[in-house]
């Protein structure tokens, strides 16, 4: 009779993600789905530990794992509440990846059950007293999960800052060796004699962990949130591996539902970027640079405004538009720029937000980072909107953005983002842009638009510039 | 040969949910606005949590004497468990902020 509870408890949950995903990909049901599919996943997690039997026999070391459990409950819940909205891209990796690592120790487990087993038969192949259904799933599940453990986790440094972007030539003819080594590896274990089968799979699942980071390693930051998404859907197939291992339907839907629906939102992201996803996988940034420098070398020079000019001209103009980018994020400034955006309003001054939809880490960044500090929904244009407005628009001020208001885009087809939908901020009457030095963007070329005669430099940190520029506009 | 058509003989219920499951996923979000991309990744990310469960499975069932199957066992339920709850808290924190905006204008 239990298993019968449990198989329907299985249901509701596999009914519940379908839900929830669908009403997560729209904004007003968004929140509501993300709650339905939570209680979901507890009725699964609680259902499982009472009602679950193996062979007949309840499960056991109850102890243990509601130990584990409120050690992951608590620190889930602190990460996830403490960490600032601008760490969020980074923590969804850092979640994924963990994920991927759970279900990579269930694989070497079950896969250590399969080896005990055989062990009566150290001679015979592998391949003749094992369960190849079996087999498939464990060295999937492994491969994929520790895969998609050390990308997330290389892809978390990258976000945060920790891990430097390094390509080197033959990069990718090295991750594809690895490659070809793990699946070599695997089919190597199937056919060892049974008694040894342990070393090559631990091989493999190392080797899986080094492509992981080899994957991920050349791909440039600015990309990150394309791999996150391509990792979260692996991790998804990988937790189907594991479903699949224990016939279990909640792990199984869950997990393909998330791997189907993950690869397409990948594909979505990649097609907001006007990208493809071969070229965010193989066309590192790195390659191209050369020939994106080699262009426009004419006129180097940049020109700094003084932030009490600064002040003045935003003050005296009847238009602003601000551009808000990671710049903005990092210096933790959305509530100063909100601050500003009153102040130049109570001026008659008409302010408006002009989004990119990738500007910052994630698509969507810089609106969650707006909404943090209250600015009005009315006020932020999307792309296309925005576009149409910058020629009536008298300053256009770039905050922290690099990348998503570059020109080459447009007009230099050498350029690695060339294609990419930009704003045109050079439409405007002036630009002041503000940024920390004049290093490069992610993608870690050239932007026109600093030597515009149109533009103007500020230099500093987004939240003192913004600071600063409220206090001196206040003396005017 | 006969490996592969046993192995479909034996899995077709499971293979036709991997099926049916691999369209729904595509049908549900094919349109999603770019606004939700992030959220809607981080709320995929919560749902493959479920992964859990297999580690839930694994505790429950290893002997007390199966030192690996209990450390790992016990590791896989701490890392499942924070993917479950970051994820879906993290989520519910970007959400909360669009709510926000949408009950204003």
């Amino acid at each position: 009779m239990s298993i019968s509870i449990l198989a329907i408890c299985y249901i509701i949950a596999s009914v519940t993600y379908i839900l929830g995903l669908k009403m997560l990909s729209h904004p007003a049901t968004a929140r509501k789905g993300n709650l339905i599919a939570a209680g979901g996943m507890t009725l699964a997690i609680a259902a499982t530990i009472f009602l679950y039997t193996n062979d007949g026999k309840p499960l056991g070391n109850f102890g243990w794992i509601f130990t584990a459990m409120t050690i992951g409950l608590v620190l889930g819940w602190l990460i996830a509440k403490k960490v600032k909205m601008t760490a969020m891209p980074e923590l969804v990796s850092f979640f994924n990846g963990m994920g991927g690592a759970c279900a990579a120790l269930i694989a070497i487990v079950e896969f250590d059950y399969m080896y005990r087993a055989n062990l009566n038969t150290p001679d015979v192949a592998f391949s003749s007293v094992a369960h190849f259904g079996h087999y498939l799933a464990i060295i999937a599940g492994s491969i994929i999960g520790s895969t998609s453990f050390s990308g997330s986790m290389i892809a978390w440094g990258k976000l945060n800052g920790s891990i430097k972007d390094v390509s080197f030539k033959g990069q990718h003819f090295l991750n594809l060796i690895v490659l070809v080594l793990v699946f070599g590896f695997a089919v190597y274990t199937w056919f060892s004699p049974a008694g040894h089968a342990n070393i090559p799979f631990f091989i493999t699942v190392f080797l899986a962990l080094v492509y992981g980071v080899a994957f991920v390693q050349p791909i440039g930051g600015a990309d990150m949130p394309v791999v996150i998404s391509l990792l979260n859907s692996f991790t998804g197939v990988a937790a189907a591996c594991d479903g699949f291992l224990y016939n279990n339907k909640a792990m199984l839907t869950g997990g393909i539902l998330v791997g189907a629906a993950g690869s397409l939102l990948t594909i979505l992201m990649c097609r907001a970027m006007n990208r493809s996803l071969k070229n965010v996988l193989i066309g590192s940034f790195g390659g191209t640079k050369a020939s994106a420098k080699a262009g426009p070398a004419t006129q180097k020079a940049i020109k700094e405004i003084s932030l009490s000019d600064a002040a003045m001209v935003l003050a005296y103009a009847k238009k602003v538009m601000i551009v808000p980018g990671y710049g903005l994020a990092v210096a933790q400034a959305q509530h100063s720029v909100h601050d500003l955006e009153k102040l130049l309003v109570e001026r008659g001054v008409d302010v408006r937000y002009a989004i990119h939809p990738v500007a910052g880490r994630m698509p969507g960044h810089m609106n969650v980072l707006l909404a943090e500090a209250d600015v009005d929904y009315d006020k932020l244009l999307e792309m296309e909107t925005a576009n149409d407005e910058f020629k009536t628009t008298d300053v256009v001020l770039v905050l922290g953005a690099n990348d998503v208001v570059n020109p080459a885009a447009k007009n230099d087809p050498g350029s690695p983002i060339y294609g990419m939908p930009v704003l045109n901020v050079e439409e405007a009457n002036m630009v002041i842009v503000n940024k920390r030095s004049m290093k490069p963007g992610y993608a870690g070329i050239e932007n026109e638009l600093f030597y515009s005669r149109k533009t103007s430099m500020l230099f500093g940190d987004a939240k003192k510039v913004l600071q600063e520029l409220i206090s001196q506009i206040k003396e005017i | 040969m006969e490996a592969i058509s046993s192995f479909l003989q034996q899995n077709l219920d499971m293979i036709y949910v991997v099926i049916l499951m691999i369209f729904l996923g595509f049908e549900i979000i094919n349109r999603v606005p770019s606004v939700l991309h992030t959220p809607l990744m981080s709320g995929a990310n919560a749902i493959h949590g479920v992964v859990i469960i297999g580690a839930i499975i694994i505790m429950g069932k290893a002997e007390s004497d199966n030192y690996l199957a209990l450390i790992l066992g016990f590791i896989a339920v701490v890392l499942g468990t924070l993917n479950v709850v970051g994820g879906f808290v993290v989520t519910d924190r970007m959400l909360e902020m669009f709510k926000k905006k949408n009950q204003k204008s």
